[in-house]
């Protein structure tokens, strides 16, 4: 087992950290946005799949709550010690530095994570633990007697900031993932060599899609398409 | 050509630095940027005062000796070349070029635009390199090396180490330099028994030496003088990762002579 302690020491075992937590981060937002999208489809809908998610498959998603929250930390931590590793490594700026080839998503990788923690924590206390509760909606349950989600969500997006804040936050994230997605699988060194290294036509996608897909939620909400 | 340069000028290691501002009136296009600098400072002497201290030595592009950051791009505006072959053409009278040292904590500035790179030479010295048996060399064609190996490899090894990629990066990490000396010799059979011994030395002293970690931005690939890509980059996370599950203790009890 000394190869963990070898990792962990090393700056290449720490991002492979990132890059792999990173990697269990993609696939949750994946599974998320799918599940969100059912919005779309209707109240009951929606209410039932959460009811389902409280139900049935409780512990399957306290699992996977173990799973992602050890996630988070360890990909904050890593984020943490490197920024302050490379921040140590150039202590004297540059009178001028042009960057050439690095993307905005590249370099908004750190504020935009430290954004979206916030978003995380916020959106957990909204929707999760209806601790943060712009809409008043706490505690409503629809006809089905299940938690009023949608309800909260189409009060919840009425209200402009936290629209806005949702939109915004999901800007970043697409940034994030557009990076993410595609450096953490060069970092994990499955990357084969390429004519054009920097090109990242899978992160794009995957990137646009979970963009659009929380995205269309509020922006539902915002233009009347849900209500 | 009539230039405006902005200059980093630091007397020594432990001293303040600052930008100073030269005139110079009488460039020609013709001149490369070393030369440039060479009649700033030849007008700096007759003055009386001090030169410009840069590094430089084959001025062909090969000897990773010269580099310096130039309006905020290092090696300046013209790619694939190191400072010594990019030309005044690059510019255009009436220009302000500014001209600072590489900065990083691993390259601790010695004088004005000279900065001691001896880290690089650690890093080196920690594992780039293969251990031949003494003796006549084999026959070349005793050895077969697929042709995009051979490429890969040869293309890596066309680093001539001058820090560029660690100038350039936002994180002032040396994993372009380093990840190309793991792929030159990791691809080649001669390179093969030391490979993953290789990878977890050199990665440790790189570390060693304050390098920031790398986050892929891309900068040193485009700064680099030799384009190498950041393929090579993967190739030593993959070396790394793999040695250090590999990973054993060293055996040397009353070893084998």
């Amino acid at each position: 087992m000394r190869w963990v302690l070898t990792l962990y020491r090393s700056t290449i075992g720490k991002k492979v950290i990132m890059a792999v937590t990173g990697l269990i981060g993609v696939g949750f937002v994946l599974a998320h946005m799918v599940g969100n999208l059912q919005v779309f489809i209707g109240a009951d809908k929606l209410n039932s799949y959460g009811a389902m998610l409280h139900g049935p498959l409780n512990e399957l998603v306290w699992a996977q709550r173990v799973v992602l929250i050890g996630a988070v930390l360890l990909h904050v931590l890593m984020a943490w010690q490197l920024t302050r590793l490379s921040k140590a490594a150039r202590p004297v700026a540059y009178g001028r530095k042009v960057p050439q080839v690095s993307t905005l998503a590249s370099r908004t990788m750190r504020w935009g994570g430290v954004l979206l923690l916030v978003f995380i924590v916020l959106h957990i206390l909204h929707f999760t633990a209806e601790k943060f509760d712009p809409a008043g909606w706490a505690g409503r349950l629809d006809a089905a007697g299940h938690r009023d989600t949608y309800g909260n969500i189409v009060a919840s997006f009425h209200i402009w900031w936290v629209a806005l804040f949702y939109i915004v936050a999901m800007a970043f994230l697409g940034l994030h993932l557009f990076h993410g997605a595609w450096s953490s699988v060069r970092t994990l060194g499955f990357a084969k060599p390429s004519p054009n290294p920097l090109h990242r036509q899978v992160a794009l996608a995957v990137a646009v899609i979970v963009w659009l897909g929380f995205t269309l939620v509020p922006l539902g909400v915002v233009v009347g398409l849900v209500k | 050509m009539r230039l405006t340069l902005q200059v980093w000028r630091q007397p020594g290691p432990a001293s303040a630095g600052e930008f100073v501002r030269y005139d110079a009136p009488d460039i020609t296009e013709h001149m490369s940027f070393l030369e440039m600098l060479d009649v700033v400072n030849d007008r700096l002497i007759r003055e009386g005062k001090e030169p410009i201290a840069f590094d430089h030595d084959c001025r062909e592009g090969i000897c990773g000796a010269c580099g310096m950051m130039i309006n905020g791009v290092a090696h300046g505006p013209s790619k694939g070349t190191a400072t010594c072959q990019l030309h005044m053409r690059s510019f255009s009278d009436g220009d302000e070029i500014w001209i600072e040292p590489w900065r990083a904590t691993a390259f601790p500035v010695v004088r004005d635009l000279v900065v001691n790179r001896s880290a690089l030479d650690r890093i080196i010295a920690s594992g780039g390199f293969i251990s031949a048996p003494t003796g006549a060399a084999q026959d070349g064609n005793a050895i077969p090396i697929a042709k995009q190996d051979a490429d890969e490899s040869m293309d890596a090894a066309a680093c001539i180490g001058c820090g560029a990629c660690v100038a350039a990066c936002p994180n002032g990490s040396a994993s372009l330099f380093t990840g190309a000396k793991i792929t030159h010799l990791g691809l080649l059979p001669q390179g093969q028994p030391e490979r993953y011994r290789r990878a977890l030395k050199m990665v440790a002293q790189m570390d060693l030496e304050h390098f920031g970690s790398c986050t892929l931005f891309g900068e040193c690939q485009e700064a680099c003088p030799k384009d190498i890509s950041i393929d090579v980059i993967s190739r030593m996370n993959r070396d790394f990762l793999v040695a250090a599950v590999k990973e054993r203790e060293e055996r040397s009890v009353a070893g084998a002579g």
